[in-house]
């Protein structure tokens, strides 16, 4: 029988980045304030107690000197797992990213591996100042060569942490932010499913509702409103948005014959338009209604004190929602 | 031995093949002169085959055989002095103009010229030969190399005063990548890591079209001291110069001294890449001033006042044909890389999207088949 822990997201990623580094002594972790602060989320907290400087370290503020040196760990047989301090902080270090972590295994026909993690807080809803409430991950995800996850609870925070280090390949780990306190149980002994599979939160037949990372939350609060309105939706949560898991898409969508899917990213040129037409190619015939899309507007984030009405709700799904049983 | 108003510089080698040490670099001066004699004309063998492989290249690029090429002509006294100084442990980051380092590390010439066709992005083994991929995006490789020293000392390889066990990196890069943040981020990642490494610079005074004037201010060898990182001058056309200093500077780094920078002025003689026209950015005179301090004629009137002989000069000319005629056949010889390739190592793990396209490009040329 399977041990259970509650715990908050934070600690669940925590726990998972201890269990790593105390499996395989090549995990090293670092980035801005990681050591003795333990971040300024306080995931990595405690680590710098447990392993020790050679472990876990602070590095200067200077993000294309943090991936670009872990790439070159990574070439002496490490594994680094990176700290960027806030989603709008990745792009000094986007070219090293793009150009050099993403196409070294390609570059060297193989003979490299590139085992690296780069976490990323991400996503809106904590009344931050600019840069620190951005959604980058179609980015990431435009890119060959890298692999783009992003958990939503706790259990996944926990064993994605740790399948993002066992991974040969390089992993952006979108942490959602707004939801790092929100707690849940944490099965301590086996891990749910491989990491880049999508789960079916909750089964429904009228439409397909497709959300990841920190719109999770607000996808199964629409469901449950949904539901006392007498509306069957079922919840996927991609938790991989590369590569994406199309099967299990495709299967619900093929069942429920609608598809909406929900982000915090500006719809254009996102994670929706490319799961729309791919949802367009393969079941075409299944539809009954267009593929809706609820996301940011294409907008620069804005003020704090517009947010509320930038990211998308459960108010917002479930007028796409409607729209789409409207067909 | 320096010009008036301008910085210090280490030569022991002047353009007119006189040796000389000048005073406060006797250390330099004493690994020169515990060198053989069948070592130094391995210098000049490796300097002129070098040149000789840089010419047929070119020949190649402009026959169509090669995409581009990218010509180091007069820059070999800085790369194959440097390469031989480094050790049998010690790791190499390049640039994309280091084919004279790259042939002092057994790497096979051809293989250069693969990827300068088009047939892969850089296949050799950087493992097996230490010396690492070609960085064409500026400096990137800088702080691949600064990571891969930070691992070095994590390993404990450093300063254990075993020579069998210990290394030290080198990341070269040119006077056009100093502007790059990455070229300042890694002197800062080293500085405060104590990272055995050596910076070297090849100032070779043209970033394409743009002259080092409009790149720094300040003397490049100085650009590390702000992070913590010392460094010096040297006559990257004096291929003794170049030898002692990588020399002494990364056995300083193997033994925990921390990180070094090194600027070799040299020059580039021919031009950025053969897709680039220097007549139209620099004078002809120039050109000529610095062909008078080539690195490969001055060590040649040295090794002839050693008593080296015709001889030895003429079996190097006929080993340089002989080399370009190899390569010249091994071009021709090179085949197109079969279609998988382009799937092959996105990923070291199975991804399906990845399967996919490969067995749709599989499906869509077994069906439109030959069109020949």
């Amino acid at each position: 029988m399977s041990s259970y822990k509650d715990m908050a997201i934070s600690k669940a990623l925590n726990a998972g980045l201890q269990q790593a580094m105390l499996k395989n002594e090549k995990v090293l972790m670092f980035g801005e304030d990681v050591a003795e602060l333990g971040g300024v989320f306080r995931v990595t907290e405690g680590l710098y107690k447990e392993f020790g400087q050679s472990r876990i370290f602070n590095t200067p503020i200077a993000e294309s000197g943090i991936v670009g040196t872990a790439i070159g760990l990574a070439m002496r047989g490490y594994r680094p797992v990176v700290e960027i301090q806030f989603d709008g902080f990745v792009f000094p270090a986007f070219n090293q990213i793009t150009s050099q972590l993403a196409k070294l295994t390609y570059r060297s026909e193989g003979s490299m591996q590139m085992p690296v993690v780069i976490r990323i807080p991400y996503g809106g809803g904590i009344g931050a100042v600019e840069h620190h409430s951005e959604s980058p991950e179609a980015y990431f995800a435009h890119t060959p060569g890298l692999r783009v996850v992003t958990p939503s609870n706790p259990n996944d925070a926990y064993w994605m942490m740790q399948q993002a280090i066992e991974s040969s390949d390089p992993v952006i780990m979108l942490e959602p932010k707004r939801r790092y306190w929100q707690k849940g149980p944490v099965n301590l002994d086996t891990a749910p499913m491989p990491l880049h599979n999508a789960r079916v939160m909750i089964e429904g037949t009228q439409v397909t509702l497709l959300a990841y990372g920190p719109m999770v939350t607000a996808a199964l609060q629409a469901a449950e409103i949904g539901a006392e309105e007498g509306v069957s939706i079922e919840v996927i949560d991609l938790r991989s948005l590369s590569p994406i898991d199309y099967p299990t898409i495709m299967a619900s969508v093929k069942k429920t014959s609608r598809a909406v899917i929900v982000h915090e990213a500006p719809t254009n040129v996102s994670l929706s338009s490319e799961i729309a037409a791919r949802i367009s190619n393969e079941a075409f015939y299944n539809l009954e209604a267009p593929v809706i899309r609820v996301g940011g507007f294409d907008t620069p984030y804005p003020p704090a004190k517009l947010e509320e009405a930038f990211l998308p709700d459960a108010d917002r799904i479930l007028e796409a929602i409607d729209r789409s049983l409207a067909y | 031995m320096t010009p008036e108003n301008q910085p210090p510089m280490l030569q022991l080698l002047a353009p007119d093949g006189t040796y000389g040490v000048p005073k406060g670099y006797e250390a330099y001066g004493k690994i020169i002169e515990e060198l053989d004699q069948d070592f130094l004309k391995l210098l000049y063998t490796d300097m002129a085959r070098i040149r000789r492989f840089d010419v047929e290249a070119t020949a190649l690029q402009r026959q169509g055989q090669l995409g581009l090429w990218v010509p180091a002509i007069g820059q070999e006294g800085a790369q194959i002095g440097s390469g031989h100084a480094v050790g049998k442990n010690d790791h190499i980051f390049p640039s994309y103009r280091e084919h004279g380092v790259a042939l002092t590390h057994g790497v096979e010439l051809i293989s250069i010229l693969k990827m300068m066709r088009g047939v892969n992005h850089g296949g050799w083994d950087p493992e097996e030969t230490r010396f690492h991929h070609y960085a064409i995006v500026l400096a990137t490789q800088v702080l691949h190399a600064v990571g891969y020293a930070m691992g070095v000392k994590l390993d404990g390889k450093v300063g254990t005063g075993d020579r069998e066990k210990d290394l030290a990196v080198i990341s070269y890069f040119g006077d056009g990548a100093t502007a790059e943040g990455d070229v300042s981020e890694g002197l800062l990642f080293a500085a405060v890591n104590e990272s055995p490494i050596v910076f070297f610079i090849q100032n070779n005074q043209w970033a394409i079209s743009s002259h080092i004037d409009s790149q720094t201010k300040a003397p490049l060898y100085t650009r590390g001291e702000g992070f913590g990182v010392p460094g010096m001058r040297i006559d990257g056309n004096d291929v003794l110069a170049c030898y002692a200093a990588t020399r002494l500077h990364m056995d300083n780094a193997r033994s925990g001294d921390g990180p070094f920078l090194l600027e070799a002025l040299t020059y580039r003689i021919g031009a950025h890449t053969t897709s680039d026209d220097p007549s139209k950015y620099r004078e002809d005179a120039e050109v000529d001033e610095w062909k008078a301090k080539d690195p490969i004629k001055r060590f040649e009137i040295f090794l002839r006042r050693q008593g080296i002989g015709d001889d030895f000069f003429e079996e190097v000319k006929v080993a340089g044909d002989d080399l370009a005629k190899k390569i010249r056949a091994e071009t021709f010889a090179l085949e197109d890389p079969p279609l998988g390739n382009i799937f092959n190592h996105v990923y070291t793990e199975q991804h399906p999207e990845i399967d996919k396209q490969r067995a749709w490009l599989e499906a869509y040329e077994a069906r439109m088949g030959d069109h020949e």
